[in-house]
């Protein structure tokens, strides 16, 4: 019950910092667009039933959408990003530890190496994709690979600053709960 | 029939990615295209009363340039009272008086709403603003917003309370404007570099320009009123394979902190808009 409210509050908290801050610092570049909400998915537990991960996926893409008058453009790449995660989850954690002791992905459980390739990789997918729906709108080229060279470099320097600013403690996961 | 159930069974997860999508894609689809109303009922309420929160707490924070924008819209409004001026003639015979008649009244045209700027958001490819001013207060889409410096943007979603403007910073905005000195009417879009720059196409190059010319809207546009400031040439692209310039213009309006804009309502939209849709209905 607690896990629930703690990842509700932590909704809550990425959606706020995506629309009310990220969104609304004035760009330095066009290219530059700061996204961070999609960490949200990418801490969810391990255990959560992937049908459920991407329908959570989609109600937060979407959420964000209407607020900058786009729907549908982040909803897609976090169900992307949400269907792919547990075949990356399982190639990266070693596979004696199936049976996962830790409740969500973060350095501690998968280790610094497996956990950068994991965030770089789908921060990557994500911005990809994003932006490459935004450019069948409109755009050239460079604006495709301007955008996801900068988006990218912005959103992993963030995810990481996040990393070390909020330091989640590591939870084993307990019979007890 | 039973294979069907084990195959949606072993492929549920793909198939409910593929579904999920498809949904994303119509949405996107539906929405980009037509700028309709799509479960705009719910989210455009929630959506303006969550921005209206926020823009509480950030509005005192530039209350001093808002005050500065609606005084010296103040002072430019009475510069064009009436009252302000006076008649000087020349002419001996000044007794003359034309008789009012019906026909040489002046026929209001345009109506302006106030209405609170709750959502801002300058820094996508897509932009748009929150107001709180909706259907019941006499919004409809298709409005122009102005704001106290310049053209805003064209209302685009209402719901009861809030309606949703294409800004001007919009990829797919495209306004009528024309050089206030010669009248030479083109259309101004947005490239997506700086929100503090539009561009400014079709003016054909016969057309003398100088830098800082005042760019207003033109006469044909059905949404805003004539002569209502967009901004001021910053730079001359000239481009030689084509008749035309493309003109950067720096817009009037400081998009990063608007308060309050005023949505236009054309007494005569309906009226014009049927007969230039007939029009276009004869050409096909």
């Amino acid at each position: 019950m607690t896990n629930i409210v703690k990842y509700i509050l932590r909704f809550i908290l990425f959606f706020l910092v995506q629309e009310f801050i990220l969104d609304k610092v004035p760009p330095i570049h066009q290219y530059v667009v700061p996204y961070l909400y999609f960490l949200f998915i990418l801490w969810l537990p391990f255990s959560i039933n992937r049908f459920g991960l991407m329908i959570v996926a989609f109600i937060t893409g979407l959420s964000i959408d209407y607020f900058s008058g786009t729907p549908g453009l982040h909803a897609a790449p976090c169900v992307l990003i949400a269907y792919l995660r547990p075949f990356i989850l399982n190639l990266l954690i070693p596979q004696e530890t199936t049976e996962q002791s830790y409740v969500e992905p973060s350095i501690q459980s998968m280790g610094l190496g497996a956990y950068t390739f994991y965030i770089v990789f789908f921060t990557f997918l994500h911005h990809t994709y994003l932006i490459f729906i935004e450019w069948l709108q409109f755009g050239n080229l460079n604006y495709f690979f301007g955008k996801v060279g900068a988006t990218v470099a912005v959103s992993i320097l963030l995810i990481f600053t996040t990393e070390l600013l909020f330091f989640r403690k590591a939870k084993y996961r307990t019979n007890a709960a | 029939m039973k294979n069907i159930f084990i195959f949606i069974r072993i492929y549920f997860n793909f198939i409910s990615f593929v579904a999920l999508q498809i949904c994303c894609v119509v949405i996107l689809n539906k929405y980009s295209k037509t700028h309709e109303v799509y479960f705009a009922g719910i989210s455009n309420e929630v959506i303006g009363k969550v921005n209206k929160k926020y823009d509480n707490i950030y509005s005192y924070l530039n209350l001093q340039q808002v005050n500065n924008q609606l005084a010296q819209e103040n002072a430019r409004l009475r510069d064009s009272l009436k009252s302000s001026s006076v008649l000087v003639s020349t002419n001996a015979d000044s007794t003359v008086t034309i008789k009012a008649d019906s026909a040489n009244m002046p026929v209001r045209k345009y109506a302006y709403l106030y209405a609170r700027v709750v959502g801002n958001i300058v820094s996508s490819q897509v932009n748009m603003l929150t107001l709180e001013r909706g259907r019941l207060q006499g919004v409809y889409k298709g409005m122009g917003v102005i704001g106290p410096q310049g053209i805003v943007g064209e209302v685009v979603e209402v719901s009861d309370n809030y309606c949703r403007v294409m800004s001007l910073l919009h990829r797919k905005s495209s306004v009528s404007a024309m050089l206030k000195r010669d009248k030479n009417s083109g259309t101004i879009e947005w490239d997506g570099v700086n929100p503090s720059y539009v561009i400014l196409k079709n003016i054909p190059k016969s057309a003398k320009i100088y830098k800082g010319d005042t760019v207003v809207t033109s006469n044909y546009s059905i949404i805003y009123p004539p002569n209502v400031m967009i901004g001021t040439v910053e730079a001359i692209r000239k481009d030689n394979s084509s008749n035309f310039f493309t003109l950067k213009l720096k817009t009037s309006t400081n998009f990063f902190n608007l308060e309050y804009v005023y949505a236009i309502q054309n007494l005569r939209y309906n009226e014009q808009h049927s007969l230039e849709d007939l029009k276009l209905k004869l050409n096909d």
